[in-house]
């Protein structure tokens, strides 16, 4: 790799010629301040906080866009530099809405700690500010513009994502990020991937926040509240009390959520489980029918709703499994309530969920069991959300011993289950099972590294057990599932049998409800990598590997559901999807006055 | 504009497609030049034009909106049948084009970037028409009036009033 | 040419077509046939003269004579008496104006032209565009031809360029040789050459008028450059508002392809170049190089930062050179006439010729093109003619919104690229806007913020809110609401807009304040102490009122007086004007034969 030198606050030091003055800086060892930079996804030198003299130049430069060239001298410290980040930063916030009190940011936001940092004591520049909107319409995302910094960082987010529901809208001082028409995002083809809240330096994008929903039925006598957490939780609710990244809390994460008062406590991984063993004989059956193949995995919202909005023609390709958790949920209130002697209408399902988008999923009308007259889950909430509950109902969460769920009727779980919140985990839980019944043996082997990593945004492997090949391939992102199916809409990718789409990229772990990280700590990390490293992890040193393992599970089966695609079963954990129309001329009738 | 105004939406709809076609499948790099010429066709660019172009360009809803409100040029709402623009160039503004948009405006009784009522008249505010010899300077339709006094104003709307 | 004994040249510019000369020229033709001329004399439509303020101008050869304010009427008295008697129509060559009690034409005229020297404009008004055998028959293409019976090297061709000290006229002044020599150097299978004609500077029309006057220069210019840095496809960013240049430019275009100067074997020489048209779209952001390059690839104009600058990575991203139209109107001169010949105009850092649109308070509006060192005073007395209705010089504006302004104590400033800078503005396009006694320099700062801050494109922080602050501190201050801290809070926005803003718009954007704060700081500080705007220009400090003792009933006033403020008795009772309504238009003062309106 080609080398330069560069001298940064008179810190000599070689560095990569492709990189910015910013990643120079950092490797010296200097902090540059930064706003609209997300490494990877949004490098357009818009906010100008980063900006630093370089010896010779002459204007300042923006050290996250500008390239180093050898023997390059920068000062990043000049009175210049200061005055200007300085008041640049005063006009930023003479612009912006600034109750940081009552901001879901508040500690976690990369303008407050700039304006903390550089010590704004009075902004002098105050005026009009531009015109904004706040919208909690969808049951997913809030998006109050008043924050909103115009930094383009979730803009660039959701094309990442291949979707460009938001855009910058108008121009100069009205500038705004929004869909077309500005209109809600509950009427824009979004799919609450939750990308672009990841992306948001600020308080312009969060969820729906459903706490109090949840604080009001765990304090209702008369409910009965029942909790599960999905895999990624674990992966990441740790880095919400300070703990590394890629610090697995899966014992004081059942212990905080049993000192905050649920009723009951399981894992999503249970419904993981019953979901292979549900997605698995549909996909043999699919094989052996010649049904509609390839199958492709169904446990990821955002990705349904992107199949809905952008590919209907594979509607009919998708599993027709629900996702764990809303499978979880109707045997909670199904198999569970019976188990239990609880009515169902009084028991409360919260789901703890890395997703924005499950909120929505949970809401939809497929998820309502008209039989029983409830839903398959009450609340979801997003590990943020949960974070803030424990912070609230003041458990040191840190010091906590470990914990696990409950055992009882629905509590086990297999190291096939943990690893769905990583991209990958699905496909290779799925290959564990199938390849045990094709093969008609327990397999010894069963890490398929193949569909593991985030290298490549799309994995292929071609799997022989006995005399059967099964091809199958792995797309995170749903950008990554776009290319995948325009390839097989054309016929340029091969036959798959099986395919796992995952919307967010990485999987699950880097869904859009996990924690905020700030653009400068993920200079030098990849969320991806690091968080699931602690679900393989966990993985490894659970009894059970194989979801066909689970006792539970079996037990579910042979006391209540009969067989995996049992008619039952059908009916309580399979679902069906919809065709959704882009911008249908009824979104505009709110907004259209002409 | 006086011309596209008369074809029925079907029509309008029609023309739209033969343009859209032309350039279907080319991707972003036609986008300015499809919204310019769907623009001329269909008078302006309503959600309708805007997702059969995104369609055509493979471009999201969001993306064309996002074009289409960067350049003035474009517009989401249909203008008057007769479009006046004031020039605010510098050389008209320093010979006194302030008082001709003022007349104008309260003439119409619309403000800058309005329609009338009976969707006869919208003001525009431009910049620099290339007629600074004339200054002040106003366009109504294709017709350039130059040397403008306020007074002026009236008589010259009154002519497209009556037709 | 030569068949002819006459050759009637009208112009048909921008200004000359707004006042009516497709009409002159459809009843000359019809009178030419009329009276069997058709075959005598030729009607030769042009480009702008430059003295569009005149127009319609219409010129007959070989005399020479020169008509101005030309109507459709006019002329039947122009062929019966001119074309067929060969007397000249005094008439249309002298003018009274009320201004000056009548100009001379043929003398204002040749004062015009004395001090130009027209390098860029040479066929603007000499041939007609629309004609490529025109141009040729000008000289036109031989530049290019020249390279390949020379059988010259892109490099020679850059060498000559570079030679020529040519600088970018489009506002930067950049070394246009230079960029050219970068974008040489870069490997590449695709490159491209572009034009800039997005003219935004609101208040000019240079590159308008050469597009009108002389399309095929640019062209000719455009495949030189083509040669010159190895690419294949050009394109010209023009103006959507510019639709009779946009025409010829399609016209010259579609003339090139035919005689082969356009095409896959240009003059045989296996060089290959075509020309595509994009339009603008209304945004004067996209002039800056970065922001056009967007805005053709079919994407919000939003400058992006540089490095990578265009030479390397351009449009879709390869390498490109962008330059302005009137430079490229240069190239085809300095290729055919040589780079000594060029440089032996202009002063020592800025070479040849720079054209001018002379708008505002001046006598003579329209197209200059003078040589690099003239001076201020010659532009605004000797070719300009001075300030109408005998008012005093204040300043002149150049370089639009990213300009400053030049007062009086510097009319004796060489123009160039570095004095204008020197003296606090800059060379800019080529708008120059002469300002009098009666221009309010708060007003005009404000007038160009105004302007920036509609004109910004959002993306980076300091412009698109810093500029909206400056405003809103000039708006307050021009309502009479200002304190003194706004003055220094002005500065200090426009500093930090200056150093932090991603483009030159953003970067220029507040040197229409920072110039006059620096001339004409006293202005500032009278609107925000004394709550005075001197020349009455600022409506929230001005007040009209009429003298009654001046006044003579007469009622005019009232009559004009959009919001009928303005009531009194017809020659019984003196007329009074009701502040409280009053919009502070200046109608009633206008219509008042007796000055009983004053303005306070
Ligand atoms: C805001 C802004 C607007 C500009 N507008 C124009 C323009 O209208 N025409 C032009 O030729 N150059 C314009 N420029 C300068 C161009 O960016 C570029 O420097 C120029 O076209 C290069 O050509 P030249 O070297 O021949 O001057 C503008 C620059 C900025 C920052
Ligand atoms: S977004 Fe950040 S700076 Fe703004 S109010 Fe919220 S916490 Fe405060
Ligand atoms: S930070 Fe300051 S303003 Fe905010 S709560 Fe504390 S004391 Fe109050
Ligand atoms: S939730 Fe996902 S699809 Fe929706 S706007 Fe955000 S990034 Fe785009
Ligand atoms: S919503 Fe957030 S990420 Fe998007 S532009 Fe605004 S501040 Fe930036
Ligand atoms: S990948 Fe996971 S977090 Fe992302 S949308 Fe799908 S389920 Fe939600
Ligand atoms: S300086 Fe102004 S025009 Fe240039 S990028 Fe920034 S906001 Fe846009
Ligand atoms: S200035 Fe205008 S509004 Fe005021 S009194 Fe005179 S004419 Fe009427
Ligand atoms: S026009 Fe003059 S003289 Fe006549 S009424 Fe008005 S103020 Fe009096
Ligand atoms: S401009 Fe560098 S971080 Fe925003
Ligand atoms: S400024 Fe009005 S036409 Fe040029
Ligand atoms: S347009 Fe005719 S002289 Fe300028």
């Amino acid at each position: 790799m080609d080398k330069v030198n560069v001298t940064i606050d008179g810190i000599k030091i070689e560095v990569p010629a492709k990189y910015t003055i910013l990643e120079a800086a950092r490797s010296a060892g200097v902090k540059i301040p930064t706003l609209c930079y997300l490494k990877g996804i949004n490098e357009i030198g818009a906010c100008r906080v980063c900006l630093v003299e370089v010896v010779g130049g002459r204007s300042l430069s923006a050290a996250c866009v500008t390239p180093v060239t050898e023997g390059m001298v920068v000062q990043t410290q000049t009175p210049r530099v200061r005055n200007t980040r300085r008041s640049t930063l005063e006009m930023i916030l003479s612009d912006h809405n600034r109750d940081c009190l009552a901001c879901i940011r508040n500690g976690n936001c990369e303008l407050q700690t700039l304006s903390e940092t550089y010590g704004i004591r009075e902004i002098s520049f105050e005026g009009t500010k531009s015109p904004s909107q706040y919208d909690d319409v969808s049951a997913s995302i809030v998006r109050d513009s008043s924050k909103c910094i115009a930094c383009g960082r979730c803009v660039a987010a959701c094309q990442k994502q291949g979707i460009s529901v938001l855009s910058f809208i108008n121009r100069g001082f009205e500038t705004a990020i929004g869909p077309a028409y500005d209109i809600s995002m509950a009427d824009a083809p979004c799919i609450y991937c939750g990308q672009c809240i990841i992306a948001c330096p600020v308080g312009a994008l969060h969820e729906k926040e459903d706490d109090e929903r949840v604080w009001n039925a765990i304090m209702d006598p008369k409910k009965h509240v029942v909790v599960q957490v999905a895999p990624a939780v674990r992966a990441a609710l740790g880095e919400c009390f300070g703990l590394p990244i890629g610090t697995r809390v899966t014992g004081k994460m059942f212990a905080a959520l049993r000192r905050l008062g649920f009723d009951k406590i399981y894992d999503t991984n249970f419904g993981a489980d019953l979901t292979i063993m549900e997605e698995g004989t549909e996909l043999l059956n699919r094989i052996k029918t010649g049904g509609k193949l390839p199958m492709i995995t169904s446990c990821s919202p955002g990705w349904i709703r992107f199949a809905e909005f952008y590919y209907p023609d594979f509607l009919d390709n998708l599993s027709t499994c629900k996702s764990p958790h809303q499978m979880e949920g109707a045997i909670i209130k199904s198999y569970y309530a019976e188990k239990k002697g609880i009515d169902p209408k009084d028991i409360f399902v919260v789901s703890i969920m890395p997703c924005t988008s499950k909120k929505t999923e949970a809401d939809r009308d497929e998820m309502f069991n008209p039989s029983l007259g409830v839903r398959d889950v009450d609340a979801v909430l997003t590990t943020r959300e949960i974070s803030r509950m424990i912070k609230q109902a003041g458990i040191d969460f840190n010091h906590l011993p470990d914990e696990g769920p409950d055992q009882d009727l629905i509590g086990e779980y297999t190291g096939a289950a943990v690893i769905f919140g990583a991209t990958g985990g699905v496909m290779e839980a799925a290959l564990r099972t199938v390849a045990d019944i094709l093969g008609e043996q327990d397999l010894p082997a069963i890490e398929y590294q193949a569909v593991r990593g985030v290298e490549s945004l799309i994995k292929e492997a071609e799997i022989e057990i006995g005399e059967h090949k099964i091809r199958v391939a792995v797309a995170h992102s749903t950008a990554a599932a776009r290319k995948l199916l325009d390839d097989i809409r054309d016929g340029s990718a091969p036959e798959y049998h099986f395919i796992e789409i995952m919307g967010c990229s990485g999987g699950c772990v880097c869904g859009g409800g996990q924690p905020q990280i700030d653009a400068q700590t993920l200079m030098d990390i990849d969320l991806r990598t690091a968080r699931a490293q602690a679900l393989y992890e966990e993985d490894v040193i659970m009894p059970e590997r194989k979801s066909h393992k689970n006792a539970d599970v079996e037990k579910l089966y042979q006391e209540f559901l009969e067989q995996p695609n049992s008619h039952k079963a059908h009916a309580l954990l399979h679902t069906h999807y919809q065709r959704r129309e882009i911008y249908p001329d009824s979104v505009l009738q709110s907004n259209d006055t002409e | 504009m006086a011309t596209t105004t008369r074809l029925t939406h079907d029509e309008k709809i029609n023309k739209l497609n033969k343009v859209i076609d032309k350039y279907r499948g080319q991707g972003r790099k036609v986008l300015m030049q499809l919204l310019q010429e769907a623009q001329a066709v269909y008078g302006y660019l309503p959600l309708e034009v805007q997702r059969m172009v995104a369609d055509a360009l493979d471009l999201s809803v969001a993306e064309v909106y996002g074009v289409i409100t960067f350049y003035s040029f474009f517009s989401l709402n249909p203008k008057g049948d007769n479009q006046i623009s004031v020039c605010m160039g510098t050389a008209c503004y320093v010979k006194g084009a302030q008082a001709v948009l003022d007349k104008v405006i309260s003439e119409l009784g619309i403000q800058v970037g309005e329609c009338t009522q009976d969707g006869r008249f919208s003001i525009h505010a431009c910049r620099c028409v290339g007629a600074c010899g004339l200054a002040p300077v106003m366009m109504i339709n294709e017709n350039v009036y130059g040397r403008l006094t306020p007074d002026q104003i009236p008589e010259i709307l009154a002519k497209y009033k009556e037709a | 040419m030569d068949l002819y004994r006459t050759h009637v040249l009208i112009c048909s510019g921008t200004n000359c077509t707004a006042l009516q000369s497709p009409q002159i020229i459809e009843t000359m033709e019809k009178q030419l046939k009329r009276h069997g001329l058709s075959n005598e004399v030729k009607i030769v439509q042009t480009g702008c003269f430059g003295l569009c303020d005149d127009g319609p101008i219409m010129v007959v050869y070989p005399e020479g004579v020169m008509y101005y304010h030309v109507q459709p009427d006019d002329v039947a008295e122009i062929v019966t008496e001119h074309l067929l008697k060969g007397r000249f129509v005094k008439r249309l060559m002298t003018i009274q104006t009320s201004a000056t009690g009548g100009k001379n034409y043929s003398a204002e005229s040749s004062k015009f032209f004395a001090k130009q020297l027209r390098i860029a404009l040479r066929n603007c008004g000499n041939i007609n565009p629309e004609s490529i055998d025109e141009y040729i028959g000008n000289d036109g293409y031989f530049g290019l031809a020249k390279i390949f019976r020379e059988k010259m090297k892109p490099e020679d061709v850059i060498e000559e360029i570079k030679m020529s000290g040519l600088r970018g006229r489009g506002g930067g002044g950049f070394p246009t040789g230079l960029k050219w020599e970068f974008a040489a150097r870069q490997q590449s299978e695709q490159k491209y050459v572009c034009c800039n004609a997005d003219e935004g500077d609101p208040g000019a029309f240079m590159d308008r008028s050469v597009l009108e006057g002389d399309p095929h220069s640019v062209i000719e210019a455009m495949i030189i450059a083509g040669y010159a840095i190895g690419a294949d496809q050009g394109y010209v960013y023009v103006r959507a508002e510019y639709p009779i240049a946009i025409e010829r430019l399609k016209i010259a275009i579609e003339q090139a392809k035919q005689y082969g100067l356009l095409g896959n074997d240009i003059l045989g020489s296996g060089f290959a170049f075509d020309i595509g048209i994009r339009l603008g779209a209304g945004a004067f952001v996209c002039g800056e190089e970065t922001a056009l390059m967007r805005s053709i690839e079919g994407k919000r104009g939003n400058p992006t930062p540089r490095p990578p600058f265009p030479a390397v990575k351009g449009l879709f991203d390869k390498p490109t050179i962008l330059n302005n139209v009137e430079t490229y109107a240069n190239i085809p001169a300095i290729m055919l006439k040589g780079a000594d010949w060029f440089s032996s105009y202009g002063t020592s850092r800025s070479k040849g010729t720079k054209v001018f649109a002379l708008g505002g308070k001046i006598n003579n509006v329209g197209l200059i093109e003078i040589p690099m060192g003239t001076t201020v005073r010659e532009v605004v007395y000797d070719i300009g003619g001075g300030i109408p209705d005998n008012k005093a010089f204040k300043a002149v504006q150049t370089g639009g919104p990213s300009g400053g302004c030049i007062p009086a104590s510097m009319l004796d400033t060489p123009i160039d690229y570095d004095n204008l800078i020197e003296a606090g503005s800059m060379m800019g396009s080529g708008g120059m806007i002469v300002m009098d006694e009666d221009t309010c320099m708060v007003d005009i700062a404000k007038f160009f913020l105004e302007f920036t801050v509609e004109e910004s494109c959002g993306k980076c922080a300091p412009c698109r809110i810093g500029t909206r602050r400056m405003l809103e501190i000039l708006e307050k201050i021009t309502e009479g609401n200002g304190i003194l801290k706004d003055i220094d809070d002005l500065e200090r926005l426009a500093v930090a807009i200056r150093e932090g803003s991603l483009c030159g718009l953003g970067q220029t954007a507040p040197n229409p304040v920072l110039s006059t704060l620096k001339r004409f700081r006293e202005e500032y500080v009278e609107h925000v102490v004394d709550k005075k705007c001197r020349c009455g220009v600022c409506k929230g400090l001005t007040q009209y009122e009429i003298i009654s003792d001046l006044c003579k009933m007469c009622g005019l006033c009232a009559k004009r007086c959009p919001t009928n403020c303005i009531s009194g008795v017809l020659g019984k009772e003196p007329f009074v004007i009701d502040k409280s309504q009053c919009i502070k238009c200046g109608a009633c003062m206008q219509a008042c034969k007796f000055k009983a309106v004053v303005k306070r």
